[in-house]
């Protein structure tokens, strides 16, 4: 008897070890190409800047993290807030909202109009929102820059309907960073909402009418809180993209309207400071994880109330 | 019986929000499709339709190279990360709970958590070192980095696949002798496969619109199609630029489309 405990033990532990086997090349590609690296770039993030860009390797400085929120005046040595770094930061986290409340009030009625069409045209219109959504983000970026430039479509229809006499000029300003956010990251908004919208229970809608609830009354009582998952899910899907934006700032807001991802990537050309661009990097990194944090703890009281 | 009009399922304004958001999902990019058949020289003018800028994108020479690369580094950085993405599935589906399953879990899902602008930067410090030390800079560098953030994509299909998987056909064939190996080869991979197909359209595409981490990675000269199209709207932009990204829009489509019916008929 003992024996074949044994065995069985012995079997199940040879399973397990072949388990690790079989996951080793997906956890050695990722820990090479992502994990590793990044870790290093933590490390980065507490070394001293070298002369032409890269770090003085092993050399212990805490001055990265010091300038992503301060700034040493180079005359009299004083430490002032660093109002461009900061500036940047309000930006991201300004437009990020904005473009997650502006994503969500397209797209809750465009997810509720596609789970109230009937079952067989549902799909195409799901469809409709999927091209979109796989569509290369620079093209799409590229796209909406064609949109709102001074020659662009926006701007010839608003002359040629008389509401302004000269174009607007939206291009390089945040209103095209956020004319693009919106645009690229609206279909990450409706296809979780869909999600959840397409479970719902119509009966509960119906009981509400019939306790002589009021159209808004049904939708803020009773459609909101059963698909509040779906909403949360597609708020953190905008959200955290929105808050990394890097080439959607590069192509509309050109070189002035930076963002957090922008400024990362300025240390680590003209910039020349790379523990510095590794700390912001972390931060931005560390925004996403509260984010994150966010999200989960939501789902799962969410789940706890009525899987 | 009037209450049999009264629709329960309407909401007022919600059609006309829904049908302004397709046309502002559609109105850029049929924007930019109709100016890719413009003849004029530049984008401000209509000088009629011609399809001779998708000829001057074909016969360029430089962007014949970025799209040859982009389809080489698409291609070996799905393949791999199918095979790798597969084998984890396996790993961590249809078992009882094991230590390191959750620590698993998290390690293959990080690459979607992480902004890619950080991935990036990350594996510019690191890759600058390396190719230092080697000598080595070829396309390497960017066929790793796009199996990493591939793999995520490509696991979550065929995870999802296995656990919806039927193993009674397995036991089956365990029980008339089938060696472990047959087993899987002759049962458990075809059921899978259509898992497979869409995990490997899925890295794919990911990887072929990659821009962020192949800007910071590839060495120079060696701009795939979207960072060369990232390079070029830099300067004046020209039609060509928009036949460019309407060619590349075609391939998504089509590509959606095939996974969106594979989709479908697993369903």
């Amino acid at each position: 008897m003992a024996s074949a405990a044994e065995n069985a033990r012995r079997d199940q532990q040879g399973k397990i070890r072949a388990r690790w086997l079989l996951s080793t090349p997906a956890l050695l590609i990722i820990f090479i190409a992502a994990i590793g690296p990044l870790l290093v770039m933590l490390a980065y993030s507490f070394m001293a800047k070298g002369d032409y860009g890269d770090v003085k390797p092993g050399e212990f400085s805490l001055d990265g993290w010091f300038s992503v929120f301060l700034q040493r005046d180079i005359f009299d040595d004083t430490l002032t807030l660093a109002d461009a770094h900061l500036s940047i930061l309000w930006r991201s986290l300004r437009l990020s909202v904005i473009t997650t409340v502006l994503t969500l009030a397209l797209g809750f009625p465009t997810a509720y109009f596609i789970a109230t069409r009937p079952r067989h045209t549902r799909e195409v219109w799901v469809f409709l929102v999927t091209i979109p959504f796989w569509t290369n983000l620079l093209i799409r970026t590229f796209a909406m820059q064609q949109v709102i430039r001074n020659e662009g479509v926006l701007n010839t229809l608003l002359m040629w309907l008389g509401v302004i006499n000269e174009p607007l000029p939206i291009m390089y300003t945040d209103w095209a960073i956020l004319f693009g956010m919106v645009y690229v990251y609206l279909p990450l908004m409706v296809l979780p909402l869909y999600a959840s919208l397409e479970k719902l229970d119509f009966r509960l809608v119906e009981a509400g009418y019939d306790l002589y609830a009021g159209r808004l009354a049904v939708l803020r009582r009773i459609i909101i809180p059963l698909v509040k998952p779906g909403i949360v899910a597609g708020s953190i899907l905008v959200f955290i993209p929105s808050l990394g934006a890097y080439v959607i700032p590069r192509v509309l807001g050109g070189g002035k309207n930076l963002m957090l991802g922008n400024l990362i990537e300025l240390q680590f050309g003209a910039g020349r400071n790379w523990p510095l661009g590794a700390a912001l990097s972390i931060t931005l990194m560390a925004l996403v994880m509260v984010a994150m944090l966010f999200y989960v703890r939501n789902a799962s009281r969410a789940g706890g109330g009525h899987g | 019986m009037a209450r049999a009009r009264f629709d329960i399922r309407s909401q007022p304004g919600f059609g006309t929000i829904a049908l302004f958001t397709f046309a502002l999902l559609y109105l850029p990019i049929v924007t930019l499709v109709v100016y890719a058949f413009n003849a004029s020289d530049s984008l401000s003018s209509w000088g009629g339709f011609s399809l001779h800028w998708f000829a001057a994108a074909a016969q360029n020479q430089a962007v014949q190279d970025a799209a040859w690369r982009s389809l080489i580094i698409a291609a070996s950085a799905a393949t791999m990360a199918t095979i790798a993405a597969t084998m984890a599935a396996i790993a961590t589906t249809r078992t009882p709970p094991y230590p390191g399953l959750g620590f698993k879990y998290a390690f293959i899902n990080l690459p979607l958590m992480v902004p890619e602008i950080v991935t990036a930067v990350a594996l510019l410090i690191v890759f600058a070192r390396v190719k230092v030390w080697t000598g080595y800079s070829g396309l390497g560098y960017l066929i790793l980095a796009h199996t990493a953030f591939c793999i995520p994509f490509a696991y979550l299909p065929i995870r999802a696949r296995l656990e919806g998987m039927d193993q009674s056909l397995e036991r089956a064939a365990a029980d008339l002798y089938a060696p472990p190996w047959q087993v899987f080869r002759r049962v458990t991979l075809p059921l899978l496969r259509p898992g497979i197909i869409a995990g490997f359209m899925l890295a794919f595409v990911i990887s072929l619109d990659d821009v962020v981490i192949s800007e910071f990675v590839k060495s120079g000269g060696q701009d795939t199609l979207p960072t060369y199209m990232l390079g070029q709207l830099r300067r004046a932009v020209t039609p060509e630029i928009n036949a460019i990204a309407a060619a590349f829009l075609a391939l998504s489509v089509v590509l959606v489309t095939i996974f969106f019916f594979i989709n479908r008929k697993e369903a």
